[in-house]
């Protein structure tokens, strides 16, 4: 088994160099727009330009509404499924299957099609309401991730206790929804939420092809155009990206459990 | 308050019923319309931004400019360009789906059955989930700065080794650097896959097979491999869509000098490059068809795979 060893560390040494040396040269390249010398000019070109301050505003508001909306749209549904509704759970889940099986494009393509302004609900007519629909796009986007944290989180905790206690204290369903039940999942919310996010602030097609302003656009602009300061970009998106899953890792330790009622 | 005594009979009644469970009761009975109003909004947003759009396409790419069923659409599909970038689309699918699945398979390997240190797999696992979500524009950005015309790699094979990678026909914007770049989610997603099903080889079966004297190599042709095989065809058909659909790496990386199917679509979508509504919505079709297609087998696999994996 001493080879078992030798061979493992090999592999674990290539597969760590095709990781990280991409990082580590876009790092160099980020600080190397000025001849034999490094700066970081680059990316203080990126972060004082109004564009990239504009974009990423833009697209962290769009991200906050999509799980805002997201959670709206999936508490209620993960809710009932587990507690009273189990028929519907196969329903549900192919439908948070269906946005990993549709590609965004397509996706995006349906909605041109679909709520362009001759269709009964215009949503591309106006700005506001193809940010509403570049959101829902986000939505669904991030339907799968979002469903599995927020089933997750109702897994570890005793629903129906928890229900049946609030309901002969007299809660009805909505006070048992915000109250109850989602104060004890917001741990497995936020990581939905975080990963969210980590789609969400850099996406390019759709809000690309629905012509908003946000930050992937930005990003591909910048590429078009720049030399340094697209790999400026790459180490602030991947930052952000390994923040975001940083952020759940931290989470998952201060995760509340109840033991699930056995009879 | 008298949905709530409605609640207590239906929890009381509930185990009993799931116990003896005398006849199958009908699909939605026991569902009460309340329960329905916390699961509409759901399925109301399902049906108007995921199925309802994409069926409006499928629907589309049947339907001539004059608004007449027409099999044309499916029928121009077989013009040369759109045929080569479907071509050049699934080779660049299949490849990075293969290699990330062989690399992928092979750390995950050597970070649990290796005997490498814990804190190396917990470190990788944590990277995986990092990485699998690092792609769209960045990812293309990262891989210009290592491997473009003046990238860290390229720069330093030149200065110090003498070797001029894009004279010996080597090019960022082509066939295997878009492939060289989608393994950089696509092994992180396979790590991430398959680590629970190597996890799910038991040490007995491994203690069992050497104690009939099977050498390791036998204990992984005769039972490892096959074990894993369904997850790994699984997965590979995954990873095979995954890349499929994916537009903004390409889109970054290539601008438009590699046709794959996605850059067309959005050429498509952007100014109807080829004169004709209609063959959009079936170039659309043939991606829902080829994702759809692949995810369904990914799904069969998996759910007959995980038999073996309890």
């Amino acid at each position: 088994m001493k080879h078992a060893k030798l061979w493992s560390w090999i592999i674990f040494g290539l597969g760590a160099a095709y990781f990280l040396v991409p990082l580590l040269a876009t790092v160099q390249f980020s600080l190397s727009i000025r001849r034999d010398t490094l700066s970081l000019d680059a990316y203080t070109n990126v972060l004082q330009a109004p564009a990239f301050q504009n974009t990423f505003g833009y697209s962290l508001i769009v991200g906050i509404a999509t799980i805002i909306v997201g959670l709206l749209i999936v508490v209620p549904a993960a809710y009932f499924v587990r507690l009273r509704a189990p028929q519907l759970r196969p329903i549900i889940e192919f439908v948070t299957l269906l946005p990993l099986i549709i590609p965004p494009i397509i996706l995006v393509f349906g909605y041109i099609r679909m709520y362009n302004s001759s269709s009964p609900l215009p949503l591309t007519n106006s700005v506001v309401g193809t940010n509403i629909l570049l959101t829902l796009a986000y939505v669904a986007l991030a339907l799968p991730y979002m469903y599995r944290a927020v089933d997750t989180g109702l897994r570890t905790i005793d629903v129906q206790t928890l229900t049946e206690a609030a309901n002969i204290l007299g809660a009805n369903t909505l006070t048992i929804l915000m109250r109850v039940i989602f104060p004890n999942i917001i741990v497995a919310v936020l990581s939905g939420a975080f990963l969210t996010l980590a789609i969400v602030i850099g996406e390019f097609t759709i809000a690309s092809l629905l012509n908003r302003p946000a930050f992937g656009v930005y990003m591909q602009n910048v590429g078009a155009n720049r030399a340094y300061e697209p790999a400026a970009l790459a180490v602030i998106s991947f930052v952000i990206t390994w923040g975001a899953m940083g952020m759940i890792q931290l989470l998952a330790r201060f995760a509340p459990r109840t033991a699930a009622r056995t009879d | 308050m008298s949905s709530n005594t409605d609640t207590l009979v239906s929890n009381s009644a509930a185990p009993a019923s799931a116990g003896a469970a005398p006849s199958r009761p009908h699909f939605l009975s026991g569902v009460r319309w309340g329960d329905y109003l916390g699961v509409a909004p759901f399925l109301v947003f399902a049906a108007l931004f995921l199925i309802v759009p994409t069926l409006y396409l499928v629907v589309g790419a049947f339907v001539a400019k004059d608004g007449s069923f027409t099999l044309q659409n499916i029928v121009d599909l077989g013009t040369p360009q759109i045929v080569s970038s479907f071509w050049i689309s699934i080779r660049i699918s299949a490849a990075s789906a293969v290699l990330g699945s062989v690399f992928g398979l092979l750390i995950a390997l050597a970070i649990i059955r290796g005997k490498l240190p814990p804190a190396i797999r917990s470190t990788v696992m944590t990277f995986s989930g990092v990485a699998s979500n690092f792609a769209g524009i960045p990812l293309a950005f990262a891989f210009l700065s290592t491997l473009g015309r003046l990238g860290l790699v390229t720069v330093i094979l030149k200065t110090v080794f003498g070797f001029d990678m894009y004279r010996a026909g080597f090019n960022i914007l082509s066939f295997w650097g878009l492939t060289l770049t989608y393994c950089y989610f696509q092994i992180p997603l396979m790590i991430l896959i398959i680590a629970p099903a190597i996890d799910g080889l038991k040490k007995e079966w491994n203690e069992a097979a050497a104690t009939l004297g099977a050498s390791p190599w036998q204990f992984w042709r005769y039972i490892g491999m096959p074990i894993l095989w369904p997850n790994l065809l699984g997965t590979i058909s995954l990873l095979f869509a995954n890349a499929f659909g994916a537009i903004a790496t390409a889109y970054a990386l290539t601008g438009s000098s590699l046709n794959i199917v996605p850059i067309v679509l959005y050429a498509q979508i952007r100014g109807d490059v080829l004169n004709n509504p209609g063959l959009g919505a079936a170039l659309a079709l043939g991606m829902i068809v080829i994702t759809a297609v692949t995810n369904v087998i990914y799904l069969v696999i998996r759910t007959r795979a995980e038999r073996w994996l309890k």
